[in-house]
C-alpha cells in the first residue's frame, strides 16, 4: 500500500520490541533497598579493598543529601529507590576459558541478538568483555592484548589487580558529587570495564562491551574506566540491547574517560534498550554520565546511536584541559511512540587553541520528544578556542516534538563558535518518490533516515555502523505485512 | 500498452480529470500538451498512482491488466516509470545508493537477487556517459543543490537505468536550457525500442522538434479536446492555447 501520514504512524506505533525475551539463567540477587549495609554488602561480594568500600560508602552519603534533577525536559514517574535490588550477578560465575565453557542458554540469548561471540571473534579481531547483569562471564583477546601491555578486563578485576591505576583515576573526571546518578553510581556500581593503554600503544584492535539488563527489577549501574596514555590510540564500542520488561527499569552508568598529552580516544555507543510499549508502559531509565578528559595534543571523540530507552537524560562530555585538545560528539537519537530523550554534550573549553564539534542528528516519531541539550563553554585562557555545532532534527507525523537547547558561555573574546541547526519532516513527496521508482515505504522511510543520520553513521566502525543501521530501521520502520 | 477508458479523478473533492480515453501502444511516442491547469501532471500522477488523487470513474489498464488498485512501487515493478517535473531532494543519499536501491527492489519484485555490484558499476557507467554524467555528480545527495537541468538529466538517468515499459515525462523540458535539452533529448531516443512507449507532457512544442511523437493530444479542462500527428503541436505553437478554448468554447 502506497503511503499516508495516517499509515506511516499507524505502523511506526506497531512497531513491537525485537529483542523482548527473558533469559532463565540462575541468578544471585541482593533483597530490594539501599543502605550503608548494601553498599558494604556489595563491596563484600566483590571482594574490594578497604578503600574502594570506602570510597563507595562515602559516596552513599553525598548521594543521601543530593535531589533528583528537574531540569531535563522529560517526564517520568520517579523511581523509588528504596525497591530496587542493587546487586544481581549469574550464579555460575567463575571466568571461562573458552566459549565451550559458557551457559549454553547465554550464547543462545546471545545468538538471538544476532550478535554470535564466534562472529565477533572472527569479525576483524573485536575483542569482547560481555558484561550480563553485572558480572562479566567471557572475556577472548586478552593475550594478543596483554602481549602490547594493554590492560582490558572488568573494572572489577582490575580494582583487585591494578588498584594503582583504580585508585588514581576512578572519580578523576566524574567525582561522585557530580551529579545524583553519578553519586548513586559510585556507591553501588557493580561493574563495567576497565581499559588502560600504555604509553604509545596504538590498540590493535576494537574494544568492545556488550551490555544487557536481564534480572527483572534489578537496576544496572556499570562503571567503566578507559585510561589512554600519552601518544596511544584506542577504540572503543559499547552496545546494549535488553529484554522486554513491564517495570522500569534503572540504568545509572558512569563512563571516564583519560586521555593524557597526545593520546585519542574514540568512544562509540550503539544503545537499544527496552523502550517501552507503544502506549509509553516499561521501558529503561538511562541516566548516565559519561565524560572525557583531554591533556595537552589530545582527542576524545563520542559516537553514539541512541534508540532505546523509555526516558534518556546523557550527555557524553568533553574536558578540554589540555592546549591544542579536541573534543568530538557525533550523535543519533531516535525516539519513538512514548520515548523521551534529553541528549546532548558538553564541550567545555580550558586549555589554548581547543576545538570542538558537535554533530547531533535528532529523529522523533509517534508521540515522542526528543531534546537536544548542548553547553559550549569558553573559559577565560582558552585563547583561540573553537567550536562547530550542527543540530539537525527529523520528524514523523504531527505528534512528535524535536527541542534544541544550545548553551553558549564565552568567556574569553578570541573564540569562534558556530551553531548551525534544521528541523525537516519527512514528507509524503518524498515517499511518493521513492515508491515511484519501486522502493516500498519501509525501505523508503529507512533510506531517508540513513541519508539523514549519514554523517554520523559514518564515524561509526564499519561492523558497528551495519549494526547501528539495521537498528534504525528496526526501531522506526514498523514491521509491514 | 497502456489504455485508459473514461477516467475521472480529483483531488480533495476537485474534480481534475474529467473522462479521459488514450490508447498508447508499443513503441509509440504520444505528446500531452495542453495549457496551465488542465490535467496534464494529474494525469501523470494517477498513471503512476499517487495517492493523493482519487480516481472516480473510469478504467486504466496496463498491458492489459487494470491497475487502478495497484500501489505506487507495484506500478513502478510493472514497468510505469515517471520522470518527475519536480524531483525532490533526499539528503545524505548519493544517486547512486538512490539508483542500487531502486533497481534491487525492482529485481526483487520479479524474483531476481541483487545485481552485483560490478554488473551495477559497469551499468552506471555506461549509462551515465550515454546522459555526459560526470561521476562525481553520481556521488552527491540526491537532488540536493542540484540545477534545473541537472534534476532533469538525474530523471533520464534514473530512467535509463530502469528501463521502463513506459516512460511519462512530465515537463522535462521546463527549466532547461537547450544544450541540456539535447543531451536529455538524445538520452531518450536511445532508450526507445519497438518494445517501450513513451508519453511526453509538455506545455510547448520546443521538446517535441528532438523528441518527435507519433501522436499529440490537447488537454482542455480535464479532457482530450483534440487528438492529431506532430503537426497539431505546430498549429497549436502557432495559434496558442486561445485557438483551442475558442474551439471548445463554440
Amino acid at each position: 500500500m502506497a503511503y499516508t501520514e495516517e499509515e506511516l504512524k499507524k505502523e511506526l506505533e506497531s512497531k513491537e520490541y525485537e529483542y523482548g525475551f527473558y533469559t532463565d539463567i540462575e541468578a544471585d540477587t541482593f533483597p530490594i533497598g539501599l543502605s550503608e549495609e548494601i553498599v558494604r554488602k556489595i563491596s563484600h561480594k566483590k571482594q574490594e579493598p578497604e578503600w574502594m568500600t570506602e570510597w563507595r560508602l562515602e559516596a552513599f552519603r553525598i548521594w543521601q543529601q543530593m535531589k533528583e534533577p528537574n531540569w531535563p525536559n522529560v517526564s517520568y514517574e520517579k523511581p523509588d529507590y528504596q525497591a530496587i535490588s542493587y546487586y544481581s550477578a549469574p550464579k555460575k560465575k567463575d571466568k571461562y576459558e573458552s566459549l565451550d565453557e559458557v551457559d549454553p542458554e547465554l550464547l543462545e540469548t546471545f545468538n538471538k541478538l544476532g550478535i554470535s561471540i564466534d562472529e565477533q571473534k572472527k569479525l576483524a579481531g573485536v575483542a569482547v568483555d560481555i558484561v550480563m547483569d553485572s558480572v562479566s562471564v567471557a572475556t577472548t583477546f586478552k593475550d594478543t592484548l596483554a602481549e602490547k601491555g594493554i590492560i582490558f578486563c572488568s573494572i572489577s578485576e582490575a580494582i583487585k589487580e591494578h588498584p594503582e591505576l583504580v585508585r588514581q583515576y576512578i572519580g578523576s573526571v566524574v567525582p561522585p558529587k557530580d551529579n545524583y546518578f553519578a553519586a548513586l553510581n559510585s556507591a553501588v556500581f557493580s561493574d563495567g570495564s576497565f581499559c588502560y593503554i600504555p604509553k604509545g600503544v596504538q590498540c590493535p584492535m576494537e574494544l568492545s562491551t556488550y551490555f544487557r539488563i536481564n534480572q527483572a527489577g534489578t537496576g544496572q549501574f556499570e562503571r567503566t574506566l578507559v585510561i589512554a596514555d600519552e601518544s596511544s590510540y584506542v577504540s572503543y564500542l559499547e552496545g546494549c540491547t535488553a529484554p522486554s520488561r513491564d517495570e522500569n527499569q534503572l540504568h545509572a552508568a558512569v563512563v571516564e574517560l583519560v586521555a593524557m598529552d597526545r593520546a585519542e580516544i574514540k568512544y562509540s555507543t550503539v544503545q537499544n534498550w527496552y523502550p517501552g510499549d507503544k502506549n509509553g508502559k516499561g521501558g529503561v531509565f538511562n541516566f548516565v554520565t559519561k565524560r572525557g578528559l583531554c591533556h595537552n595534543h589530545s582527542k576524545i571523540s563520542w559516537t553514539q546511536v541512541e534508540t532505546g530507552s523509555a526516558v534518556t537524560w546523557k550527555y557524553p562530555s568533553c574536558i578540554l584541559k589540555g592546549d591544542h585538545s579536541i573534543g568530538e560528539f557525533y550523535s543519533i537519537a531516535v525516539t519513538n511512540n512514548y520515548q523521551q530523550a534529553d541528549t546532548g554534550t558538553k564541550m567545555i573549553h580550558l586549555g589554548k587553541n581547543t576545538r570542538s564539534t558537535i554533530i547531533s542528528k535528532g529523529i522523533s516519531a509517534g508521540k515522542s520528544q526528543n531534546s537536544y541539550r548542548g553547553l559550549v563553554q569558553v573559559n577565560s585562557r582558552a585563547k583561540n578556542a573553537r567550536n562547530f555545532s550542527q543540530c539537525d532534527s527529523l520528524l514523523m507525523g504531527n505528534d512528535c516534538g524535536a527541542h534544541t537547547f544550545p548553551y553558549i558561555e564565552t568567556q574569553n573574546n578570541s573564540a569562534q563558535i558556530e551553531h548551525e541547526a534544521t528541523t525537516s519532516k519527512i514528507g509524503e513527496d518524498q515517499i511518493f518518490y521513492c515508491n515511484q521508482r519501486g522502493i516500498d515505504t519501509e525501505k523508503a522511510i529507512a533510506l531517508i533516515v540513513n541519508g539523514f543520520s549519514k554523517e554520523v553513521l559514518n564515524k561509526l566502525p564499519m561492523e558497528f555502523a551495519v549494526e547501528a543501521q539495521k537498528l534504525l530501521e528496526i526501531s522506526l520502520e514498523g514491521s509491514v505485512g | 500498452m497502456l489504455t485508459i477508458e473514461n477516467l475521472h479523478a480529483e483531488v480533495e473533492d476537485k474534480g481534475i480529470l474529467k473522462g479521459i480515453d488514450l490508447d498508447v501502444k508499443a513503441g509509440e511516442i504520444h505528446a500531452i500538451m495542453g495549457p496551465n491547469g488542465s490535467g496534464k501532471s494529474t494525469l501523470s500522477s494517477v498513471i503512476a498512482g499517487n495517492e493523493g488523487y482519487e480516481v472516480t470513474q473510469g478504467n486504466i489498464l496496463f498491458r492489459g491488466e487494470e491497475i487502478n488498485d495497484m500501489s505506487p512501487e507495484e506500478r513502478a515493478h510493472k514497468g510505469i516509470f515517471l520522470s518527475f517535473q519536480y524531483p525532490v531532494e533526499i539528503p545524505g543519499v548519493s544517486v547512486t545508493n538512490f539508483i542500487k536501491t531502486a533497481l534491487n527492489a525492482q529485481r526483487k519484485a520479479s524474483g531476481k537477487e541483487d545485481m552485483p555490484a560490478g554488473e551495477m558499476l559497469k551499468k552506471i557507467r555506461e549509462k551515465s556517459s550515454m546522459l555526459s554524467i560526470d561521476s562525481k555528480f553520481l556521488s552527491r545527495s540526491l537532488n540536493q543543490g542540484f540545477s534545473g537541468g541537472e534534476k532533469k538529466r538525474n530523471e533520464i538517468f534514473q530512467m535509463a537505468m530502469m528501463e521502463p515499459q513506459l516512460a511519462i515525462l512530465d515537463e522535462t523540458d521546463s527549466g532547461l536550457d537547450i544544450d541540456a535539452l539535447k543531451i536529455v533529448a538524445d538520452g531518450v531516443n536511445a532508450l526507445r525500442t519497438d518494445e517501450n512507449a513513451t508519453i511526453v507532457i509538455t506545455h510547448y512544442q520546443r521538446l517535441l522538434e528532438y523528441i518527435v511523437p507519433d501522436f499529440v493530444h490537447v488537454l482542455y479542462d480535464g479532457k482530450i479536446v483534440k487528438s492529431g500527428t506532430k503537426e497539431l503541436a505546430k498549429e497549436l505553437e502557432a495559434k496558442g492555447y486561445d485557438w483551442i478554448k475558442q474551439e471548445v468554447t463554440d
